[in-house]
């Protein structure tokens, strides 16, 4: 038998050390995450209190003050600061000067070209109408898919969008559909914009899908609004 | 990745100079000359206020990172190095994040998801495991300046002119009048790689030209 050939060894890694380090690494990496959160937490909070406000008050014109309300078994209920527990949908009352109930800010949310768009609407039941609509979330395409924010004849299509109940009050009397850019007929249709066919196509689902569903509720239960 | 010819000794008191500094800025810059961390560069940079803020939020974790790695270099075995610096970029890149959150929430939509793939970015790995693991810290602070505002400096030039091209502004600002027709394919994705190019052409044009004379 021939002599085994010694295989080179590296000095074998202490494993004290190794562990040392990264639970050193570790413990120091926490503390710095968990100082920064906090720290920046009521900030943070703060700030997107304040993005929805502002987005409130630029879908529901006119407006001086604005309330959140739940809806829960069938009706709406003001939703105070301590009630987290409560589960259920949220919507924005916006009222103006005089204490009159203007409409309500909606959030809905659907499929774009890329991932899901987040947009908050207005609808005033009064007029029966979309009253406008902001993105709140979207990561359509710069330049193209983004258009839904500056295209004017797209916007003013939905701001004073009709959605009409129907006589039982069950659902929308004609569905919100988009057109093609230029063929827009009805006020129920909105505008669709060429290149951003699909982003556009998208809005007017969402405002669609979502007014089919509160058009009826809120309007009915409008008085849970009154002040 | 440039190597770094100087000798190499830990913790040696050797003056710092600000060759390091204009090293990274210029002579190897990361963008233009080593072609590092292509993915915020081509991504981020449809506009020059985005470019700057990724810009400046890649140069923040470059400098803490490294100056941390480059404080625990004696510390850290060098069988779990990547680990511990994959670990210490990860914890800067998450401050970054709720940092810019509490900046303005507007800004961290626009930057999404590329503030948290920061982590990913070649730079910052290359600069802790090729510099920041083998020299003082001062020094590895120094360096982290450099290669930062170099990339700052590579996606600004990038950021101002797919935005002046593609929507005719500058920061929001109208710069073209109403007339003009904007490109939109500047601030498509397909504009990054066409700038890039246009830079790059630009840079090693100059080079050549200094080498030659």
């Amino acid at each position: 038998m021939s002599e085994p050939t010694t295989i080179p060894t590296t000095t074998a890694p202490n494993s004290f050390i190794m562990l040392r380090a990264m639970v050193g690494i570790g413990i120091i990496c926490a503390l710095l995450i968990v100082l920064t959160y906090e720290g920046t937490k009521p900030r943070i909070q703060m700030l997107r209190a304040e993005a929805l406000e502002q987005a409130i008050f630029e879908v529901l014109p006119a407006i001086t003050q604005s309330a959140a309300f739940i809806y829960k078994d069938g009706s709406f209920a003001p939703l105070g600061e301590d009630s987290k527990a409560d589960k259920g949908p949220v919507v924005y009352a916006g009222y103006d000067a005089n204490d009159q109930f203007v409409g309500v800010a909606i959030e809905g949310s659907g499929q774009g070209y890329a991932g899901t768009i987040k947009i908050l609407y207005g609808y005033d039941p009064e007029a029966q109408q979309v009253t406008g609509f902001y993105v709140l979330e979207s990561k359509e395409t710069p330049g193209l898919g983004d258009k839904i924010e500056s295209d004017e004849d797209f916007l003013a299509s939905v701001a004073g969008l009709d959605v009409q109940l129907n006589a039982a009050q069950t659902g929308l009397e004609h569905t919100v559909v988009t057109t093609k850019d230029g063929e827009r007929e009805h006020p129920w249709q909105v505008e669709g914009i060429s290149g951003a066919t699909i982003t556009s196509r998208a809005i007017g689902d969402i405002l669609a899908s979502s007014m089919s569903h509160w058009a009826p509720i809120i309007y009915q239960r409008q008085n849970d609004f009154q002040r | 990745m440039s190597p770094d010819k100087r000798p190499i000794a830990p913790g040696s008191q050797e003056p710092t100079s600000t060759d390091a500094f204009i090293k990274g800025l210029w002579r190897d810059n990361p963008v233009f000359v080593q072609v590092l961390g292509m993915c915020p560069v081509l991504a981020v940079s449809n506009t020059a206020e985005n470019a700057l803020a990724m810009g400046l939020a890649t140069c923040f974790v470059l400098f803490m990172s490294n100056t941390l790695v480059s404080s625990l270099r004696n510390f850290i075995p060098k069988q779990v190095r990547i680990t511990a610096f994959i670990i210490i970029i990860a914890t800067f890149v998450t401050i970054t994040d709720y940092a810019i959150q509490a900046i303005r929430v507007e800004l961290h939509k626009s930057l999404g998801a590329f503030i948290s793939l920061i982590v990913a970015n070649c730079l910052i790995l290359g600069r802790a495991e090729a510099f920041a693991s083998k020299n003082s810290i001062g020094k590895s602070m120094l360096d982290a300046l450099g290669m930062g505002f170099g990339f700052v400096f590579a996606l600004f030039c990038l950021g101002a002119v797919r935005e002046l091209l593609g929507n005719g502004t500058l920061f929001g600002l109208m710069i073209f009048p109403d007339s003009f027709q904007e490109w939109i394919v500047m601030i498509l994705p397909a504009g990054g790689f066409f700038t890039l190019a246009i830079w790059l052409l630009l840079f090693n044009g100059i080079k050549t030209k200094k080498a030659t004379t």
